[in-house]
């Protein structure tokens, strides 16, 4: 869909920006919001780009730069973190070679934290795009990873 | 409807809507505050303000916080003192301490509550990243570095101006102040008006500082230098000398601008009157071409261009307007493009030797006179922009005691000037001064108001309108007879854009407006001292009327000056000579698109 | 027409197991179960993933709680008839893990709750949250029609008044008092909102609500709406959500079908629409006023009180913003009377509470008690003991929340108690931990997600977080400042002084219980011989990394 579809398909009243911001993110192949949807946006919308990116950045769920296909966002709130979230980031990193905020070679997966996740019932918790994982532990994250990248790989 | 309060144990009576902070004030309690604009915002958001208050469990900030009956407060207790200190401590840890070498050393309210709190050590480490200085633009410079984030300059630019350039990016200790687009200012569109670094409280927002280069033409004994100053720079000047806001300076001026080496000072007041003929012209040529002619292409509503901020704006923003905008440069440009070519004939100099310094109010002149357009004379039509500001300082560095000179005339011919000019420098000023003369062009009678005032458009309401009915015209003017002249004044952008869209919307229509990009006009300018409330923009105004009264010639055509570069050298107005240097074109700068 | 079911069959529905065929299965086991005629007893449900991964597809039952891993087609039909016809366990797929905390599963003692009954939760895992038919059969919406037809606006405000329910968001407001604002409120439109954003770490109760049970939380707001005569609501559900979201949209389409939501609601003049806005990931957007900016396209950061919300909110009008769990207890309590709420609890904070109990227990998950039981009884009685280790802390309502120690094990948890000692419940979050986690650490942790999740407005608690985060960290390596702990103890105190919102002021509260109960362990990471170092070009602005990620 176009900008200017979102824009239709929710009213171009600013209440429905995060809305809108959300659907252009999600059709964008590389999970982001470009300058160029910013400025149609702006446009559209008769937002100033400046509040447009003002709003945008407040929120951790929306990027301004590609990031992979797969995002996992990692809990590191109190409940996950007594539980072993740093082993989680760890077994991350080593299969995958990436830190924190970075996105991996083939564009596959950007590693990111985030606060609380809201299961922390099964904590240590990650998101893989809308996918919740929990009960996690090395040889889980391992195979978790190696399901994607073979889906992906096929 | 009043309440009775006690702060620090004195009574005081207040109406009941007054924040503490103005209470206070009233008895002359100083409550400090950063993030406070009077007029403009109060975000409650930097807490330096917070007081006792008995009964709350935490600290209030007095600068939202509304008195009520009985309410019993302390501005200076321990527990508030010690908050404020760590406060200042929190916002010191993180900026660079570089007071010395600061734009805003000994003008920085952050450095002032530093020293008034005596803040010997900060215990905080430093953690944020060091941002690189953004001195994309001709006319601001910022250095993100040095942001406490108040956001006043974000309430300028998005409630006054409505330009919407600046915004805070991203959020928690990472949040920034931004320009919409990219991360230079220079990405985004900013009309360099230069109101955000009015009202910094720190020096993160600031002119582009040209002293030096200033100091390196004076220097050069090759170069004649000569200066002229905006009419603006008159009321406003001595505040940078612990004067009173609206204190004339105007001679003093002249001999401190005469003392720092200029080798002629001259008054952009002589071309504000040659921009009245101009522009005074073309409003009648274009009322004739509609009324007479009844030719459907002319543009009408005529819209002032003296204002480079509102230009920038229109580009951007209005491009259709294009049209509509009188072609006449601002007097600024105009007299760079006299000086190079009349005036260098006049005393025989070559114009590459010659180098003309305005001093502005103004940030944007900066930006404009390095436009494109602005090369008429042959070469770069006027060389270097000071602000006020910057003049101040000027001063500072030259040694001159600048409150106990004597005052001196300014030099003919480019230095004389009428009242006409002076009130240029305020909103609905420029309106005055074209109608004293278009007026009299046309019925051959002085404008018919009581001291030459146009009372509706006086003063800080936003817009303004007067009608003006046409009696008594002159035979050649004959078809203006009984026609009623509607004219229009906006000052800020936000106004002019309310006023804009009211035309367009069809409910208003004008033959004439008049717009000025900074609330108050030019003695409100992004380059004046700071700060500008309200209270002291009105003082300027108040000022240049005063010294609009007390002139001789009060009406630009009335300038023997001006009669005389029309005898020797323009000929006529709109001839082809003023087509050539005192005329220019637009560009449309319709944005937004992406810019990598 | 109440289908209550004996048992319900969980089909975990993740990426994985989609790729393993779960949808299939799904309705494999669905067309199974009429055939064999128990679809009136047995209940298939889809839920996220239920714990095992890369077992192919996995289904849970409930409430008996074992788990069947790898499920293909073909061995269904014998599947169904051994564990539900027959009644014994299908030795062959049989996983040895019982079904624990679940995404979508309630853990909780009987023997304690039966007493009381539960109230918010009377449903969730017992009737399909997808089929509305089922909510009315328990009761549901009786008391929207009841509100409508027999009683006034006035006389709901003062029954839920009478009941004493407090919001249950985490301030403890008065619900009732807080609806008689908005009733007198003279702007219209009115709103309705739904607070569901949820960030508070440890804290999922309100998606097991959404999830489980939604049209009660409609219900409840819909009266609400009729008390205080709204037209429009809405539901602010954090992004993360999606089970929620897919639930609370099939809810209303469901209700608007029926008549209970939407135009001339039960034949009367009411009408009542709810939309749904889905958040970006903000915890800040929690408190109300931020949560107003939100969703209206804004940064979410909290307004200036007052105007309050009552007065001036979504759109600048007049607007009511309750939690989700507070939203769930009004049916319960238009239906059976204020008397009958205040019958629970304690005298001061009626009904039950609804906490997610976390951490080194052996059954971390969600429960609904009576207001009042103590910490003891929680982890021993329905935690199931500690998992491992012994009890250290416990951190009390979420990462804003104090952290109490074994001293307070007996202290009854109610808003006053609490208060009495300088504590506060919270937003029922209860995480308790043992003599494994370091104090340092974890506050290094709870600072990470302030700095995180502060939203910048105020210099305190922008800058102050990060500080704060800064000198735990030099606490937990043994490297603080000689008079490090008394610096975080001034700026602790100085956040909750002057903070602009809850989220600043509420740093102190796990700083300073920690300095109070743990100061001795504190101390150990103080170096004595650590002076400040003087402020040099060097050492300013030396770059470290930020701490927010994602690319701004
Ligand atoms: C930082 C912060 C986060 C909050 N998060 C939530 C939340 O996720 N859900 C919620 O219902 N209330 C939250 N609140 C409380 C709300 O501001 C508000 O008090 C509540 O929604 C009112 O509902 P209640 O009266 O039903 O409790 C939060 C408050 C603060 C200060
Ligand atoms: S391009 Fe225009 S709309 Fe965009 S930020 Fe700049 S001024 Fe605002
Ligand atoms: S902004 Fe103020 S405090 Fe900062 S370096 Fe400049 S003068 Fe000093
Ligand atoms: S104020 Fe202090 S630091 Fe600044 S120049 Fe003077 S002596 Fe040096
Ligand atoms: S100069 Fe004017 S337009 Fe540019 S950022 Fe400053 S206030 Fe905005
Ligand atoms: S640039 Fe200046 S005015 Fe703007 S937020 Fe920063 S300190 Fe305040
Ligand atoms: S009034 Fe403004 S535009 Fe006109 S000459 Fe003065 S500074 Fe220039
Ligand atoms: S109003 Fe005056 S000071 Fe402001 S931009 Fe225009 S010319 Fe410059
Ligand atoms: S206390 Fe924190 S979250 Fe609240 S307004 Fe201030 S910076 Fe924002
Ligand atoms: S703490 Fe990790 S999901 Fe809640
Ligand atoms: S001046 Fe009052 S909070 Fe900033
Ligand atoms: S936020 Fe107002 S100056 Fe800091």
């Amino acid at each position: 869909m176009t900008v200017k579809e979102i824009v239709k398909e929710h009213g171009n009243k600013r209440e429905n920006l995060l809305q809108i911001l959300h659907d252009i993110q999600n059709q964008n192949p590389d999970n982001y919001i470009c300058e160029k949807a910013i400025c149609e946006l702006s446009k559209e919308m008769n937002i100033p780009v400046s509040g447009i990116k003002g709003t945008a950045s407040f929120y951790t769920m929306f990027s301004f730069t590609p990031r992979g296909k797969y995002i996992i966002r990692v809990c590191e709130s109190p409940p996950c973190h007594i539980l072993g979230a740093q082993t989680i980031f760890e077994a991350i990193e080593l299969k995958l070679g990436i830190e924190v905020g970075e996105t991996t070679d083939d564009g596959l997966f950007t590693l990111e934290g985030t606060s609380c996740l809201g299961v922390c019932g099964v904590a240590p918790a990650m998101m893989i795009n809308e996918e919740v994982y929990g009960n996690l532990d090395k040889e889980k994250i391992s195979k978790i990873l190696s399901l994607i990248q073979n889906k992906e790989r096929k | 409807m009043s309440v009775n309060i006690i702060i620090n144990n004195m009574e005081v009576n207040v109406p009941r809507d007054t924040t503490i902070l103005d209470a206070a004030k009233k008895i002359g309690i100083k409550i400090p505050t950063l993030c406070y604009l009077a007029d403009l915002q109060n975000p409650g958001s930097c807490r330096m303000c917070i007081v006792e208050v008995e009964g709350a469990k935490a600290l209030q900030p007095s600068c939202v916080t509304k008195v009520s009956e009985g309410m019993n407060i302390r501005t200076n207790t321990k527990k508030v003192r010690d908050a404020r200190k760590i406060i200042l401590e929190l916002l010191l840890s993180d900026h660079p301490w570089e007071c010395n070498t600061c734009d805003r050393n000994q003008s920085c309210e952050l450095q002032k509550l530093a020293d008034e709190y005596g803040i010997n050590e900060v215990r905080f480490q430093s953690v944020r990243e060091r941002m690189p200085l953004d001195e994309s633009t001709p006319g601001i410079i910022r250095d993100p570095n040095k942001c406490i984030l108040c956001r006043r300059c974000v309430s300028v630019c998005q409630d006054v101006q409505g330009v919407d350039t600046l915004a805070p990016r991203a959020r928690g200790f990472d949040t920034i102040i931004a320009p919409g687009q990219g991360d230079m200012l220079s990405e985004a569109v900013c009309v360099q008006c230069g109101q955000c670094a009015a009202v910094c409280p720190v020096g993160a927002i600031s002119e582009k500082d040209d002293i030096d280069k200033v100091w390196e033409a004076i220097d050069d004994p090759n170069k004649f230098v000569v200066v002229q100053t905006a009419p603006a720079i008159r009321a406003a000047l001595g505040e940078c000398f612990d004067l009173k806001p609206g204190a004339l300076i105007k001679g003093k001026m002249t001999t401190a601008l005469r003392r720092l080496g200029f080798d002629k000072v001259f008054d952009t007041n002589f071309t504000a009157d040659l921009t009245i003929i101009e522009e005074g012209t073309e409003l009648l040529t274009r009322l004739k071409k509609a009324l007479v002619d009844k030719d459907k292409n002319v543009a009408l509503p005529m819209f002032t261009s003296c204002s480079p901020g509102w230009v920038n704006y229109m580009e951007s923003f209005y491009p259709e307007l294009i049209p509509n905008v009188s072609t006449c440069k601002s007097p600024q440009q105009m007299f760079g493009a006299v000086a190079k070519t009349y005036y260098a004939s006049k005393v025989d100099k070559k114009k590459e030797d010659i180098i003309v310094v305005s001093i502005m109010p103004c940030t944007a002149k900066k930006f404009e006179c390095n436009r494109d357009e602005m090369n008429d004379s042959g070469v770069k039509d006027v060389d270097y922009v000071l602000t006020t500001r910057e003049l101040g300082k000027f001063i500072k560095q030259a040694g001159i005691d600048f409150i106990n000179l004597p005052d001196e005339e300014m030099d003919a011919p480019l230095g004389t000037s009428t009242g006409a000019a002076d009130i240029f420098a305020n909103t609905g000023g420029v309106m005055e001064a074209a109608l004293r003369t278009a007026y009299e062009i046309v019925t051959g009678k002085e404008l018919p108001f009581k001291g030459l005032h146009i009372a509706p458009i006086e003063g800080l309401k936003g817009v303004k309108e007067a009608s003006l009915k046409i009696e008594g015209t002159t035979k050649e003017w004959r078809f203006l007879e009984g026609v009623t002249l509607d004219v229009a004044v906006a000052h800020g952008l936000g106004n002019a854009k309310k006023l804009i869209e009211s035309i367009k919307s069809g409910e208003k229509s004008y033959h004439f407006i008049e717009i000025m990009a900074c609330p108050g006009g030019c003695i409100g300018g992004g380059g004046q001292p700071r700060m500008t409330t309200d209270a002291i923009r009105q003082a300027r105004i108040n000022a240049i009327y005063k010294e609009d009264e007390g002139r001789k010639f009060r009406k630009s055509h009335d300038n023997p000056a001006i009669k005389e570069i029309y005898e020797e050298f323009l000929i006529k107005p709109l001839g082809e000579k003023s087509h050539h240097l005192l005329h220019t074109t637009y560009t449309n700068k319709k944005e937004p698109s992406p810019k990598k | 027409m109440l289908k209550k079911s004996i048992a319900q069959i969980l089909v975990g529905i993740d990426s994985n197991s989609v790729l393993s065929g779960a949808r299939k299965i799904k309705t494999r086991i669905i067309t199974e179960i009429n055939k064999q005629g128990i679809s009136d007893q047995v209940q298939v449900i889809e839920t996220g993933s239920i714990g095992p991964i890369n077992e192919g597809v996995v289904i849970g039952i409930y409430p008996s709680g074992e788990i069947y891993a790898n499920m293909t087609e073909d061995v269904i039909e014998e599947f169904i008839r051994e564990r539900f016809i027959k009644g014994r366990p299908y030795k062959k797929l049989l996983l040895s893990k019982k079904l624990s905390t679940g995404v979508d599963t309630t853990t909780y003692d009987s023997r304690k709750t039966q007493h009381y009954g539960r109230i918010v939760l009377e449903n969730c895992g017992k009737i399909n949250p997808e089929d509305i038919e089922e909510y009315i059969g328990a009761d549901g919406y009786e008391a929207l029609g009841t509100a409508l037809e027999e009683k006034t606006p006035e006389g709901i405000i003062k029954t839920v008044k009478d009941s004493g329910l407090v919001g249950r968001g985490g301030a403890g407001f008065p619900t009732g008092l807080k609806w008689s604002f908005a009733k007198a409120a003279k702007e219209s439109p009115k709103y309705i909102i739904c607070n569901a954003d949820e960030g508070e770490p440890g804290t999922f109760k309100d998606r097991l609500i959404m999830e489980g049970d939604p049209h009660k939380v409609l219900e409840g707001m819909a009266i609400c709406g009729y008390a205080i005569g709204a037209n429009t609501a809405y539901i602010y559900i954090r992004g993360e959500y999606q089970l929620s979201i897919q639930r609370l949209t099939k809810a209303i389409k469901d209700a608007e079908k029926l008549g209970l939501l939407g135009k001339n609601i039960f034949g009367t003049d009411f009408n009542f629409n709810v939309k749904i806005k889905i958040g970006a990931g903000s915890y800040v957007c929690g408190e109300e006023t931020a949560l107003l900016n939100s969703m209206e396209g804004l940064r979410g950061e909290p307004r200036l009180k007052p105007p309050f919300p009552a007065e001036s909110g979504f759109l600048s009008k007049p607007t009511n913003v309750n939690n989700v769990e507070t939203f769930a207890n009004i049916a319960p309590i238009i239906l059976n009377g204020s008397e009958w709420f205040k019958k629970v609890g304690t005298e001061s904070t009626p009904g039950t509470k609804v906490y997610t109990i976390l951490g080194h227990i052996k059954r971390p998950g969600l429960i609904e008690v009576p207001m009042g039981i103590t910490l003891r009884e929680i982890i021993y009685d329905y935690a199931g003991g500690m998992s491992s280790g012994k009890f250290k802390m416990a951190q009390i309502g979420g990462t804003a929340g104090d952290i109490f120690s074994s001293k307070l094990l007996d202290v009854p948890l109610e808003y006053q108690e609490l208060q009495k000692l300088g504590h506060n419940l919270g937003s029922g979050a209860i995480l308790i931990m043992n003599e494994t986690v370091s104090i340092a650490n974890f506050l290094t942790c709870c600072m990470k997600f302030f700095v995180h999740e502060s939203c910048g407005k105020c210099s305190v608690c922008r800058i102050g977080t990060r500080q704060m985060y800064e000198a735990f960290k030099r606490l937990e390596k043994k490297e603080a400042y000689f008079d490090e702990l008394e610096t975080i103890k001034e700026l602790a105190g100085e956040l909750k002084l002057t903070a602009f919102c809850p989220l600043g002021q509420s740093v102190a509260s796990p700083v300073l219980s920690a300095l109070k109960y743990f100061g001795k362990e504190l101390v150990q990471g103080v170096n004595p011989d650590k002076k400040h170092e003087p402020v040099t070009r060097e050492n300013m602005n030396r770059g470290f990394k930020p701490l927010v990620y994602g690319n701004k």
